[in-house]
């Protein structure tokens, strides 16, 4: 599906839990294509405001929009893939890879069972994240790397436009985590704009092209050569992250 | 039993509701009565045991159907909840007959009961933000307070009819009861049948789900209101105290024999099944309570599916944590991502 205008717009939001805001005048702006990755240290805020920007929390002040809808009233689910860290799925639910694709067709097929069409959609999301010779397998026996792979491929069935990725690789080994970025670039290369939450700063500077660095507020937003060598870098995360701008 | 059908003055009406589970029930009988007939069982000529399989039969598909959306939800407990709700809901009808001589069935307001608690179980914890495990607490606990007290009120009429919903009877499941219990089965299973998507993915990953468009919410609240019909449903042969383990000791089982979502459902609804004949038939022979040697022997066969889950990784399948051991240190390196 192609998309005019930008995916996600975000304009002076602000929320908290309580009276105390968890994120503050956050304005920002993901267009088509974009690979953006929303770093900040422990409490900064950004899962509340990956949360924001899927709708499954309203602003207390701001707007918050998505595909040019009210983020909290958009409808078209298929549009948006989510993939979360792994301890937050049914880890030891009986249920194979196949099983797991196919969720992916759900808001095609409401109510209904999915057709032959539907059935090659998810054969051919399996296939682009290198999981077919898996597909028969139970969830329970992957690697965590296969495991996130397998929910990267739930969202390529439902044709998402955009990819959200929570923390994608907390407790996925060095190895896996590489080709794991290796398949986001991939599939950013093919046209779906990825939105990445994460908190491995080096991961993020070395696949990235777009750093959003908030700790309630927005501290920096732009590329992410220039996130490296930027004051909000040290002024963030302090001094412990300077490997990162060597690396970068 | 005191199960009247003058429920809101409505004798003919509730009869008019039911009357094709009243035909379904002769027919079955008819066809139990051939079957004793061919086979030359014993427990098989007698009309109150043709009901009692008819309903033990519904409540091994029910009960783990539900179950096992409940299990893997980490909300096992929720059936032991609803079950002490619906406890309350009975002693509200023995209450309401014997005071107020309202001639109502028991298993009727067990149901309307048992939904109202359901829904307070979501409620709480959606209002408060507390932990399922809590609002289930405090809806187990209000449950047995209520039809303890109610019980107290008015001990003289009450407790002799309570025992058989606390401990389940084959010999009282009713005509009336039974046909219930059929509707209660179309409903239950008709609701899954259609809502088996959006339940699947509300299981599995309830973030996601959201994202998709799916109202959480509505479907949380759905399947609690399930749970209560099947707690309600299986009460009068499982009774009170042991309702719950149908809902969960089959899908547990299952579990561990399974290596799908489809697999295990089935695999429950099997297991499930085989509990509820070989219970009624031992119960029947050996006199024993059913509810409690339908849960012994459903804890047998989950005993089972453990050895032979154990045996079979033994004997050459790839265990969970040795093969995520191996995929970690090989597979996901050699996997290059297609390109499109």
């Amino acid at each position: 599906m192609t998309t005019e205008g930008p995916i996600a717009e975000l304009d002076d939001v602000t929320f908290g839990y309580t009276a105390t805001p968890v994120v503050e005048d956050i304005s920002l702006r993901i267009d088509p294509g974009e690979y953006a990755a929303i770093v900040g240290p422990n409490g900064s805020g950004k899962s509340t405001l990956m949360r924001l920007v899927l709708g499954l929390l309203e602003p207390d002040s701001g707007s918050a929009r998505l595909f040019g809808e009210p983020a909290h009233r958009f409808d078209e689910g298929s549009r948006v893939g989510y993939v979360a860290q792994q301890a937050n799925a049914a880890k030891e639910m009986p249920i194979t890879v196949r099983e797991v694709v196919k969720m992916g067709r759900f808001p095609h097929v409401g109510y209904g069972l999915l057709s032959a069409e539907d059935w090659e959609i998810v054969d051919r999301a399996l296939d682009v994240v290198g999981m077919s010779a898996f597909a028969d397998r139970p969830v329970t026996q992957l690697s965590g790397g296969q495991r996130q792979r397998a929910f990267i491929a739930r969202a390529l069935a439902g044709e998402a436009d955009l990819l959200v990725l929570d923390e994608p690789t907390v407790g996925v080994d060095a190895e896996s985590v590489d080709a794991f970025y290796a398949l986001l670039e991939t599939l950013n290369d093919d046209g779906i704009t990825v939105l990445l939450v994460e908190h491995d700063l080096r991961a993020v500077t070395d696949h990235a092209e777009r750093v959003v660095c908030l700790n309630r507020r927005l501290r920096f937003d732009g590329p992410t050569e220039e996130f490296v060598d930027s004051d909000a870098l040290a002024e963030t995360f302090g001094t412990a992250v300077s490997a990162v701008g060597e690396s970068g | 039993m005191t199960a009247s059908p003058a429920f809101l003055a409505g004798t003919s009406l509730l009869d008019a509701a039911l009357a094709p589970a009243y035909w379904l029930l002769a027919e079955w009988s008819e066809f139990m009565f051939d079957v004793a007939r061919w086979t030359g069982l014993g427990l098989l000529q007698y009309q109150y045991m043709h009901r009692a399989v008819l309903v033990g039969l519904c409540i091994g598909v029910m009960a783990p159907l539900i179950g096992t959306f409940l299990v893997h939800r980490q909300l096992a407990l929720i059936g032991d909840a609803l079950a002490h709700t619906a406890f309350a809901g009975v002693a509200v009808g023995l209450f309401l007959n014997a005071v107020l001589d309202f001639g109502v069935s028991p298993y009727l307001t067990a149901i309307i009961v048992a939904m109202i608690a359901a829904l307070s179980i979501e409620l709480i914890s959606e209002v408060t933000d507390a932990y399922n495990d809590v609002s289930m607490a405090i809806v187990l606990s209000t449950g047995f307070a209520l039809g303890t007290t109610l019980i107290s009120l008015n001990a003289g009429g009450l407790s002799v009819g309570i025992d058989q919903y606390l401990f389940g009877n084959l010999a009282t499941v009713s005509r009336e009861n039974a046909a219930i219990l059929l509707v209660l089965f179309v409903v239950i299973v008709g609701t899954v049948a259609l809502t088996r998507n959006q339940l699947l993915y509300v299981t599995f990953d309830e973030t996601a789900a959201e994202v998709a468009g799916i109202p959480v919410n509505w479907y949380n609240r759905t399947m609690v209101v399930l749970t209560a019909l099947v707690v309600v449903g299986a009460m009068q042969i499982m009774g009170v105290i042991l309702v719950a383990a149908m809902l969960v000791v089959p899908v547990a089982g299952a579990a561990q024999v399974s290596r799908s979502f489809t697999g295990s459902l089935l695999s429950s609804v099997v297991l499930a099944e085989l509990a509820v004949i070989v219970g009624i038939g031992l119960s029947y022979y050996g006199e024993a309570t059913a509810g409690g040697v339908i849960v012994l022997v459903a804890v047998a066969i989950y005993v089972a599916c453990i050895v032979f889950g154990r045996l079979r990784t033994a004997l050459g399948e790839e265990s969970a944590a040795e093969t995520a051991r191996i995929d970690a240190s090989s597979t996901d390196s050699e996997a290059e991502p297609a390109t499109d």
